[in-house]
């Protein structure tokens, strides 16, 4: 193994997968979609689907993002701090999403509150529309992206451990304090970094989406239903367009989980 | 607690405090969670299982043993064995360099393979199509066919074996290795009795992982393989059922693929109860990727002691 033939072969076969796997379609796309300028993919981004698309993608992380953080904070406190006997099944259903096809969890859903589904006839009582509108694809999001800030910030509560806690109750804070002055700070990048794996997979999740959304142009389109429309289309400068910035924010989640597992590890 | 009896590997165990939940008791946290589990995960999921046998046990079978069922079956189970073994040696090839190799741009790499991780599947298939399909400026077109699921699988599914051999790669004990070669043995001797074994755990479970996400994916087979009648996997077939109005069978089927996976999902939960066992002495247990995070609940092991 250490011979430098062996080195040499080890390299050139890693690498080469991961240039011809990752790097060179990345790559081209990025070629393709500027190879006439900035002009055209803008163009696409900035027409009305467009926009549309991008706003309710924004709208959808705005929801299911901050929604998950809470609900993932206050779970693995739980999970971590209070031993019950229940904590094996709740911990068995927050790694359900990541067992289940995103067709199927959209499926799911879809007949939960479409036609003739178990909530359809009070829903439709209420006037509440779910499916084919933004309730039903923050719903989609939401179920797709729950495990992560749990998964993330269980294993940094066992490490900080409760003496830090118990000083500052002893010392006469009470749970809010503590909470915000001690265990918050101390979790701080495990449950950051559980919000941008979060945030990453709310942005591109198509599978889900594409079930519950109904995929109307300009109106239950989110930016990844809106790259396989134009694709469909065969217009390509906006699926190319709309593929960039969707890469850019990609790459940009990849720096921030860099940067934040320094962070961790410091 | 005395000594040599099973522990949780790190994190001192939190004596039995009321835990600080700002303003929320533990029964009520409990309850919050609990709601928020049933009503968003739970009960979809009990909408599809009885969906799926509402038109009874017979029409549930004859909808999962269908020729175009059986075909999307077929195809997912297969195409994801071929993926989980070529990432197997792929992710074990990269891990390695990542860990023992030292080149430039190294921390590049290390950082894009979460690449598939943070990429959405449909922009994944659209690059994959666009550099292997008609248009592809290699001359290379396997786009719409049986060989592009499999591509669009290995895409999504590399970062798994990596980032769960890796961890094990860098807490390894050069000493054994260094033993073995004073012994007289080979490099690749050293490889397959030394390095190997110990890499097990991490590979297995990285791989399960990695099989586990490729039988459900959508997203990046839907354009790069198309829908095809022989480049259909389960998924894309399920939601064509779906389009065609019949919610039973997509049901019946969903019910199937559901069933596979949770059963490979429970595979890794053993599989990292056993990785853990063996790396007690080494210290740090078996963590696997952010993205599976699924890790071993120490928790439940040794239970009410106080």
């Amino acid at each position: 193994m250490n011979s430098t033939a062996s080195r040499w072969s080890l390299r050139v076969l890693g690498l080469g997968y991961v240039f011809l796997l990752l790097l060179l379609p990345l790559g081209l796309i990025f070629y393709k979609t500027f190879e006439a300028g900035i002009a055209p993919p803008l163009e696409a981004i900035t027409s009305p689907d467009g926009l549309q698309a991008l706003k309710l993608t924004l709208i959808t992380v705005a929801i299911a993002v901050p929604l998950n953080t809470v609900f993932g904070v206050l779970c693995a406190l739980l999970l971590v701090r209070h031993r019950w006997k229940g904590n094996f099944l709740i911990d068995a259903v927050i790694n359900l999403p990541f067992a289940i096809s995103p067709v199927v969890i959209g499926l799911s859903l879809f007949l939960l509150y479409g036609k003739n589904g178990w909530l359809e006839p009070g829903l439709a009582e209420a006037g509440v529309k779910i499916l084919f509108s933004t309730p039903g694809i923050i719903l989609a999001c939401i179920f797709v992206s729950l495990p992560f800030v749990v998964r993330e910030t269980v294993p940094v509560l066992q490490e900080i451990g409760t003496e830090q806690e118990q000083a500052a109750e002893t010392l006469g804070a009470n749970a809010w304090q503590t909470f915000w002055r001690i265990t918050l700070p101390a979790i701080r990048w495990g449950v950051a970094y559980g919000v941008v794996l979060t945030t990453a997979r709310v942005l591109g999740e198509f599978g889900a989406v594409s079930v519950v959304s109904g995929n109307i142009s300009g109106e239950t389109q989110t930016l990844p239903l809106f790259v396989s429309k134009q694709y469909e289309n065969f217009n390509l400068p906006g699926a190319f367009g709309a593929s960039v910035l969707l890469a850019l924010l990609a790459l940009a989640t990849l720096l921030a989980m860099n940067f934040l597992k320094r962070k961790e590890d410091a | 607690m005395e000594a040599g009896t099973v522990q949780a590997p790190s994190a001192p165990r939190a004596p039995r405090v009321g835990i600080r939940l700002p303003g929320v008791s533990a029964g009520l946290g409990r309850g919050i969670v609990v709601l928020y589990l049933s009503l968003l995960v739970l009960l979809p999921l009990a909408a599809l299982a009885a969906k799926s046998v509402s038109l009874g046990l017979g029409h549930f079978w004859a909808q999962v043993t269908t020729p175009a069922a059986i075909n999307a079956l077929e195809l997912t189970l297969v195409a994801s064995l071929i993926v989980v073994i070529v990432n197997g040696f792929f992710g074990t090839v990269l891990a390695w360099i990542l860990v023992r190799d030292e080149f430039p741009g190294k921390s590049i790499v290390n950082a894009v393979i979460d690449l598939p991780f943070a990429l959405p599947t449909i922009v994944a298939s659209l690059i994959l199509i666009e550099l292997w399909g008609k248009h592809s400026p290699l001359g290379i077109d396997i786009s719409l066919s049986r060989t592009a699921v499999v591509v669009a699988l290995m895409f999504v599914t590399l970062p798994f074996v990596v980032r769960a051999v890796q961890p094990l790669l860098m807490e390894m004990d050069r000493e054994m290795e260094e033993a073995a070669a004073s012994l007289g043995a080979g490099g690749f001797t050293i490889f397959r009795r030394v390095i190997f074994p110990n890499l097990l755990p991490g590979l297995a479970a990285g791989v399960a992982l990695a099989f586990a996400r490729a039988l459900g994916e959508f997203g990046s087979v839907l354009l790069f393989a198309g829908g095809l009648a022989d480049t259909q996997v389960s998924s894309i077939y399920i939601k064509q059922l779906i389009e065609q109005g019949n919610e039973s069978g997509a049901a019946a089927v969903s019910m199937v693929l559901l069933a596979a996976s949770l059963l490979v999902l429970l595979l890794v939960g053993l599989i990292q109860r056993w990785g853990s066992r063996h790396e007690r002495s080494g210290g740090a247990g078996l963590t696997v990727m952010p993205m599976s995070g699924i890790e071993p609940q120490p928790e439940r092991e040794e239970d009410e002691r106080e």
